[in-house]
């Protein structure tokens, strides 16, 4: 068993008073090992974007503990980088400096980190679009673009959640073989929160099922795919197993959602 | 097509001169009330001659250029801690709302007590009149940075001056330069107003003058330089926004 690099032990968090607050996430436990790619999976309001605010260390005054080698996590951590689900490019910076923005921050010299920037926007294939703004991008380029500088700061744990919620399902599948491709050059060690089986199948090494309101770990499963994981896979019965697998212990959670949504509605 | 924008603009502007000379010349509009755009063309070159415009025209646009360096300096800094502070924030911000509503020229008298007649006062009264929307537009501006690119300099755990230089303020710079436009439009026409008013120097004591002769063809001659001066201070505000964007690129 690889030594875990993230540990998340006994999260708790709840939002407004104990009288009338709400459990975003209860008890939750799993770590990530060096160079795994683990996604977390839950339906809509589970508390999968607080559990990546907590890990980030955007958000305190939760009940646990979060670690990253051994330390403990209080407030963002420079070895985590995180990757947004909304649109998060600077819009008054082209692709070349949004990516080389960690590296300025360092203090690194303009001609340095133009070069060590292009590594990683020629990574992410936006060679060609460096002096482009993020207004002439399409959704997904921009995306890209988030996920450059967020590698260009070399993180030893990439945090990402949802990154492709918001684009077309053809550019999710483009992108999530980009991502892996990515993943395994730098044997990046990599967290994904996502709603999305088919994306979260093609991507992990494993897959943390979180239960709907509060947020549990339902179960662990482990994705035994071959690795390179190639555009063919997403064809494969066994892609199409463990997608059917997924969604039984998802479908339950979604209902239980969708009949909490419905009884406040009432 | 947008390169020929001014080209357009200009056409229409010329159009409308024309269209009013028309006007004038078959007595739809009263010569005595509008004059005829041909002689205030005329009256420009006469009134930089015998009226010292090249001077009172360097007095405005100096009192003006005083007025906004010191709109600068108070009200970005003003509305940046307006942003920060959110009590304060929302017990000023009704108040600096009603400040730049507020037709302060006419409270010239008071400022004449106050700092005597001379052009600190006419500054004093731009500087007063300008101030109010630099500081609403710039806590506009901090106030709708998407929480996302804050998010993304806390987890590159930027320091709160990093926090202002790298993300707040290139994110609220376009709000800012409108508040800038806004101030310093407030302020010349306050300054140019308070020139009229106690008749002392610059373009305003100009126009007042030649209104008081009757002269309309220079009275509008010596507005037009008033336009001057303000598309000016448009201009050098649109390149400095464009260099600081550069700068911030």
């Amino acid at each position: 068993m690889a030594v875990p690099t993230l540990t998340v032990e006994h999260v708790t968090k709840r939002f407004g008073t104990t009288e009338f607050g709400v459990t975003a996430v209860e008890d939750f436990t799993f770590d990530v090992a060096e160079g795994e790619f683990v996604s977390v999976i839950g339906p809509s309001g589970c508390g999968k974007s607080t559990l990546f605010h907590i890990i980030g260390g955007l958000t305190g005054d939760y009940q646990g503990r979060v670690t990253v080698g051994g330390e403990t996590v209080n407030g963002p951590h420079p070895a985590i980088g995180m990757v947004f689900q909304e649109e998060s490019t600077f819009p008054w910076r082209n692709v070349i400096d949004n990516v080389a923005f960690p590296l300025e921050l360092r203090g690194v010299s303009r001609a340095e980190r133009l070069e060590r920037a292009l590594h990683y926007v020629t990574m992410v294939g936006l060679r060609g679009f460096e002096q482009r703004y993020p207004a002439e991008l399409s959704g997904g380029m921009r995306q890209r673009v988030s996920i450059a500088r967020t590698l260009a700061a070399q993180p030893k744990i990439l945090l990402m959640d949802e990154p492709f919620a918001s684009l077309d399902e053809q550019t999710r599948l483009l992108l999530g073989a980009k991502v892996t491709q990515i993943q395994q050059r730098l044997r990046q060690t990599t967290l994904l929160i996502t709603h999305s089986l088919t994306e979260a199948v093609q991507l992990s090494d494993r897959i943390v099922v979180m239960t709907f309101r509060p947020g549990r770990v339902r179960r662990i499963v482990e994705v035994r795919l071959p690795r390179p994981r190639g555009d063919d896979i997403l064809t494969s019965p066994e892609f199409g197993r463990y997608v059917a697998e997924l969604w039984v212990d998802l479908r339950e959670e979604a209902n239980r959602g969708l009949d909490a949504a419905e009884h406040l509605a009432t | 097509m947008i390169r020929l924008a001014p080209v357009f603009g200009l056409v229409t502007l010329i159009a409308a001169g024309l269209a009013l000379q028309g006007l004038i010349a078959i007595d739809v509009v009263s010569r005595y009330v509008v004059p005829p755009p041909s002689e205030v063309l005329a009256a420009l070159g006469r009134i930089v001659v015998e009226e010292q415009v090249p001077a009172r025209f360097l007095l405005t646009s100096a009192e003006t250029f005083a007025a906004g360096l010191l709109i600068l300096t108070a009200g970005v800094p003003a509305g940046f801690w307006l942003y920060h502070s959110r009590p304060f924030r929302r017990a000023f911000e009704p108040w600096v709302a009603a400040w730049a509503a507020a037709p302060l020229v006419l409270a010239y008298p008071l400022f004449l007590v106050l700092f005597g007649r001379s052009s600190i006062t006419i500054v004093i009264l731009g500087v007063a009149a300008g101030t109010a929307p630099v500081i609403l537009k710039t806590v506009e501006g901090l106030a709708a940075t998407r929480t996302v690119l804050i998010d993304v300099g806390r987890s590159l755990r930027l320091t709160r001056g990093q926090m202002f230089r790298k993300i707040l303020f290139p994110a609220a710079m376009p709000a800012i330069f409108t508040g800038l436009r806004l101030g310093l439009t407030f302020s010349l026409i306050n300054i140019v107003g308070v020139e009229f008013l106690i008749n002392l120097g610059g373009l305003g004591q100009l126009i007042n003058e030649l209104a008081e002769r009757y002269d309309l063809a220079g009275t509008y001659a010596a507005i037009g330089f008033v336009l001057l001066a303000s598309m000016l201070f448009f201009v050098c505000l649109e390149h400095i926004e464009r260099w600081l964007r550069r700068a911030y690129g």
